[in-house]
């Protein structure tokens, strides 16, 4: 049966990725279920970005496949640039366009890439950072935000586009603590509704409360899959409980 | 001792020389040098940019033709790419300006100045953070498209003090074209003051064309370096007193 078929939004095939004679991905098989949001934890410099950087080829694999709804992103002749419009990404530092205020930075994409008229484009991004819980702040630049709203703008425009699939690499660990839970909240909306989602985090009660499987890597490999309840409460390999000891 | 200073004060410093020769300079030479200097630099923006883009283009064929661009008209004398080109050209038989020499030698400074701006582009472009770029090709948006809206607007912006630092060397290097031989209305500041120095065998012609020189280019550097002093104040997110 295809991916597209069965519910498959994202399926790794055997990836793996060097770094000159680093191997920082080995052969990660994984599936990621449309609708649902999937947890990557793991010690730093265990691959957990580099798996997300794979997935809209940030990053690209040294062998092995990435499926995107049953279609291989990875093969020659993929429209890549087509393929990341659908698939959003949100950064540990917002990398907002500086030289932008916040309604062009939303608007941008749209008007380039889906060729948007900019009426129709401001429309979608007033709504779209209204869901984030930001209005009002859209003439202002980047650098005149708190890193809260900051982050909040880019998944406004990461959303904006309208995305299938979306990624986040340690969306708050840049963030001073008091912001983090207005994140982790945005995040937890999207997901409630229906979003497929890919989160690199190291907050393990988000993980807990909102993931429906969480990933845990380690030197490149994943160690272990599961549930989370099943993982967080009974790890099934003591890397994962050394690794649990020290964070939690 | 006396006799001698005399002799500098007349040879450098006869007033009457230059208050002759001023008159000239103010307004032929003046308004010739700085046309000549804002048309080379405008040829030298938009060969700069390009070979600019080029020195970061994926293509390496690209990249080396732009290489060899910048590093040969950078490792000539001046002297030597204006006379190749101005004179050069028109005996070849390309002769794409006629006889205006004029064209000619700004078309000469405006190739030699598009390898010194390329590289000056080149570090504004390089300045853009990656993260920027990675943000714009997440959304779709192609290498192009990310080049003209997220690079060029922000690395340009970073440059416009050094650029306005070698309009500067220019207005200098203007100088140069007396070579080519210019129509008596087209002569340029130095021009002006070397066939009067020439015709009057003494040099405070050339002094007055110093003064005019310095007048131009010493506030114009001290107004670049306040404005890069701002700019990286703005950048640093605050202005510092240490």
């Amino acid at each position: 049966m295809s991916d597209a078929a069965n519910g498959v939004a994202v399926r790794f095939e055997q990836v793996t990725k060097r770094y000159g004679a680093t191997e920082v991905l080995s052969e990660i098989s994984l599936d990621v279920r449309r609708g649902s949001t999937t947890c990557i934890i793991g010690p730093s410099g265990s691959g957990k970005s580099t798996l997300l950087r794979c997935t809209n080829l940030l990053a690209r694999p040294d062998e092995g496949r990435v499926l995107i709804d049953g279609v291989d992103i990875t093969g020659p002749g993929t429209d890549v640039d087509a393929m990341r419009a659908r698939v959003g990404m949100v950064f540990q530092h917002f990398h907002l366009f500086s030289h932008l205020d916040v309604m062009d930075n939303v608007t941008l994409a749209l008007r380039r890439v889906r060729r948007m008229a900019r009426e129709e484009a401001e429309a979608r991004a007033v709504a779209q950072l209204r869901a984030v819980g930001l209005e009002g702040l859209e003439r202002r630049r980047p650098a005149e935000l708190s890193g809260g709203q900051q982050q909040r703008v880019a998944i406004a425009r990461a959303l904006a586009m309208e995305p299938a699939v979306m990624l986040f690499d340690e969306a708050t660990s840049a963030l001073d603590p008091e912001l983090v839970k207005g994140i982790l909240n945005v995040m937890r909306d999207l997901a409630l509704s229906g979003m497929t989602m890919l989160v690199v985090t190291h907050e393990m009660r988000f993980a807990r409360e909102v993931a429906g499987e969480v990933v845990f890597m380690d030197r490149g490999r994943i160690v272990e899959t599961g549930a989370p309840d099943r993982l967080f409460d009974h790890p099934g390999t003591a890397r994962l409980q050394q690794f649990l000891d020290q964070v939690l | 001792m006396f006799r001698g200073l005399a002799r500098i004060q007349q040879t450098f410093f006869d007033a009457h020389m230059i208050a002759h020769v001023m008159p000239t300079l103010l307004r032929v030479g003046l308004p010739n040098t700085i046309l000549l200097a804002v048309l080379a630099s405008l040829i030298g923006m938009v060969v700069g940019l390009a070979i600019a883009t080029g020195l970061l283009a994926r293509p390496a064929v690209v990249r080396l033709a732009c290489r060899v661009y910048v590093d040969i008209l950078r490792g000539l004398p001046h002297i030597l790419t204006i006379y190749l080109i101005g004179q050069g050209l028109p005996i070849a038989g390309l002769s794409l300006f006629g006889n205006d020499t004029y064209a000619y030698a700004a078309l000469s400074i405006g190739l030699i100045e598009g390898a010194y701006m390329a590289e000056i582009f080149r570090a504004g472009l390089q300045s853009v953070e990656r993260g920027q770029i990675e943000a714009a090709r997440t959304l779709g948006m192609t290498r192009w498209q990310t080049m003209r809206d997220i690079i060029l607007p922000q690395g340009i912006r970073r440059v416009l003090p050094p650029l306005t630092g070698q309009f500067i060397l220019v207005i200098k290097g203007t100088a140069l074209v007396f070579l080519l031989g210019l129509t008596s209305s087209q002569r340029e500041i130095f021009s002006i003051a070397q066939d009067s120095a020439i015709n009057n065998a003494n040099l405070s012609p050339l002094t007055a064309a110093g003064i005019l020189y310095l007048a131009l280019t010493v506030p114009m550097t001290y107004a670049v370096n306040a404005w890069e002093r701002r700019l990286r104040g703005e950048r640093q997110g605050g202005r510092t007193d240490v």
